[in-house]
């Protein structure tokens, strides 16, 4: 890996973490992505700007961050996951996506531009949430959360072929996704 | 066609490409939620809180991801001023051409769905940034199942909501 003392240095990673936030804060407001209304259109299926920036940068970052692994560069960091944990908390998590109109990073952003929704109801919410997890994370860690454990950490290591080999479908799969949906006038 | 998601899709895109170079780290956003809402707790209960599993798992100090987060608040206030963007709103349109202009309402929907949003990204470990960007870049198995089960969920959950089927 590059940087290695750059990674270690814990006062400067906060500054590299504000700017890089900055920057994202940034993308996420211009692309629309931090209001409510473009976030409940992508859910109702009326305004795919949610899919066409998430896509865009899964394909730009998929193609960097593996090519500058192939060169050592960088380390991956995948989670690990199981039906318990993954299945189960993403049905809570789609449920509060559409009741609150925000996800984490959208609610700062949304904070930002000014919407007192996402400060006063959607940030303390998710406080609320999140005190709730840690409270009771020692049972559903026992009862829930291991249950159905995924084997393979990524789809390269469960289909076990080389990484570019689902790198290159599927980018061409998203150029195919967002080329259709601007076509069929989304 | 409005190029304005692509790049901002791609800027974000290239954004995770330093945070995995400079910082060893993929963009998420959730944990700090969680690191704040112990920290809180902490005011009241205070070393205590230390000593829960998941604030083991999750230590209560302002770290990288922290920052990030709170950086997201700069960057959307420092972007929307300068575009002319920036107003205070308590109630989106959607929300109150559907079921009135009515803040409280809007308050107390909005503080229901963030306990479900805080409880679940915390539940699945990741959100739409950890699992459904940066998991998804990483070709991590949980995380391309993740951001499926968010979206039919959320999509389900909205169409209920919204009376779209009725």
């Amino acid at each position: 890996m590059m940087f290695e003392d750059l990674h270690a240095n814990t006062r400067l990673q906060l500054v590299i973490g504000l700017l890089l936030g900055i920057c994202f804060g940034a993308f996420l407001y211009i692309s629309g992505v931090t209001e409510y209304n473009v976030i409940l259109g992508q859910l109702l299926l009326t305004d795919f700007t949610v899919i066409k920036v998430m896509l865009t940068a899964v394909l730009v970052g998929m193609i960097g961050v593996y090519a500058m692994r192939s060169r050592g560069l960088v380390e991956l960091h995948p989670k690990p996951g199981s039906i318990g944990s993954t299945v189960i908390g993403g049905i809570i998590f789609g449920m509060g996506f559409a009741v609150l109109g925000y996800c984490p990073g959208t609610v700062a952003g949304a904070v930002g531009h000014g919407a007192l929704d996402a400060l006063f109801g959607g940030v303390t919410g998710i406080l609320v949430g999140a005190g709730i997890f840690a409270a009771a994370y020692p049972t559903l860690d026992e009862k829930i959360l291991s249950r159905g454990v995924f084997k393979s950490m990524t789809v390269p290591d469960a289909l076990k072929v080389n990484p570019w080999y689902v790198i290159i479908p599927l980018c061409i799969l998203i150029a195919a996704i967002l080329a259709g949906l601007e076509y069929s006038g989304f | 066609m409005d190029w304005t998601p692509y790049i901002a899709g791609a800027g974000i895109g290239v954004l995770s490409w330093a945070a995995f170079l400079l910082s060893n780290k993929p963009l998420g956003c959730s944990t700090a939620f969680a690191r704040t809402s112990g920290m809180i707790e902490r005011l009241f209960r205070g070393r205590k809180t230390d000593e829960k599993a998941y604030y083991r798992k999750f230590p209560l100090v302002v770290d990288w991801e922290w920052m990030l987060v709170a950086g997201v608040v700069i960057g959307a206030f420092i972007t929307s001023v300068i575009v002319g963007g920036f107003s205070f709103e308590w109630v989106p349109t959607l929300f109150g051409d559907t079921f009135g202009y009515d803040t409280g309402l809007r308050l107390a929907v909005a503080f229901a769905g963030g306990i479900l949003m805080g409880l679940g990204s915390r539940w699945a470990g990741g959100c739409t940034s950890g699992h459904g960007i940066s998991g998804t870049l990483q070709l991590a198995v949980s995380s391309w199942i993740a951001v499926v089960v968010f979206f039919l969920s959320g999509i389900v959950s909205a169409f209920l909501l919204y009376g779209v089927l009725w």
